[in-house]
């Protein structure tokens, strides 16, 4: 799991463009969204697209987005749960 | 009615004048900072950002034409008294020839894979002016036009027209292009209804000639 939570960094970091930040700064339980990484809706799709392409996942549930984008440790864990 | 019949009711003024292109970036004609490694695109803009101080972390996931826009729009208006007019009295006029082609392709390409909504929201030439104004607060006239080339006198009209039937008082107007072969140039002046005390010419179309080929 830590492995994936820290891969998972690299690729937001990659799939998001944001310039000046590395993966030791993101601490795992920090909001992604609003605060932390004031990421927006648009980064949402992109996150929704990464998990597509790199894991094979569908959300097809977007109720379910607020809570699993909450943070990498629950991005991580909705991936080790659903991926294929 | 003639655009010359508005052009005699104003006297609108070019306060400043900002242009950004691969070799340099020029504020009124002198240059600000020259691109002496021959930095590409991404990495020209890069520079500027960090010359100029500016910190804002959205400039990372704008589009080329967006950075492009930005960046000429924060060194322009960098010394501007933000609160000297309403917002609503801040207009922006932009053209380009080749309108959001640059991006459009780009995401064309994606589409044979899962499109990216990140490039799809730029695919349209008037998010640049959309990007200026929500970082320079402007809630007023916001135009694109496209054009083969800069057409001054059209320009100059068209604000003419502005500054005498709305509210505006001040105007970023310009050019901002990114073509499909990465040729890039902005050019942004900041005009103003009436004569302020710095100012660098008259907003007319021989000086905007003789400006726009620096």
């Amino acid at each position: 799991m830590e492995e994936l939570k820290e891969k998972l960094k690299v690729q937001l970091i990659a799939q998001l463009n944001l310039e000046d930040i590395t993966p030791e700064d993101i601490n795992s339980s920090d909001p992604l969204f609003g605060e932390g990484l004031g990421l927006d809706s648009i980064d949402a799709l992109e996150i929704i697209v990464l998990l597509q392409k790199e894991y094979g996942i569908k959300i097809e549930d977007t109720k379910k987005g607020k809570e699993i984008f909450q943070s990498i440790d629950t991005l991580a864990a909705y991936i080790t749960e659903n991926r294929k | 009615m003639p655009p010359h019949y508005f052009a005699s009711m104003n006297n609108p003024v070019i306060r400043k004048y900002v242009s950004v292109d691969k070799r340099s970036v020029k504020v009124n004609g002198t240059d600000l900072l020259l691109n002496e490694q021959g930095a590409d695109f991404g990495e020209f803009m890069k520079q500027i950002y960090h010359a100029c101080s500016i910190s804002y972390l959205k400039f990372f996931k704008m589009d080329p034409q967006s950075k492009l826009g930005f960046v000429a729009a924060k060194i322009l208006l960098q010394d501007d008294d933000r609160d000297r007019f309403e917002p609503e009295e801040k207009a922006i006029v932009l053209a380009n020839s080749a309108s959001s082609l640059n991006t459009d392709e780009k995401y064309f390409e994606s589409i044979n894979d899962i499109p990216s909504p990140a490039v799809f929201v730029y695919t349209l030439p008037n998010i640049v002016a959309g990007e200026i104004c929500i970082h320079h607060n402007l809630k007023g006239e916001n135009t694109f036009f496209i054009q083969e080339e800069f057409d001054i006198q059209f320009m100059v009209s068209y604000l003419n027209i502005l500054f005498s039937t709305t509210n505006t008082r001040k105007a970023i107007a310009g050019w901002v292009e990114v073509d499909l072969d990465d040729n890039y140039r902005a050019f942004l002046m900041d005009v103003e209804k009436e004569g302020s005390s710095e100012i660098q010419g008259n907003f007319t179309v021989d000086f905007i000639h003789q400006i726009f080929k620096l």
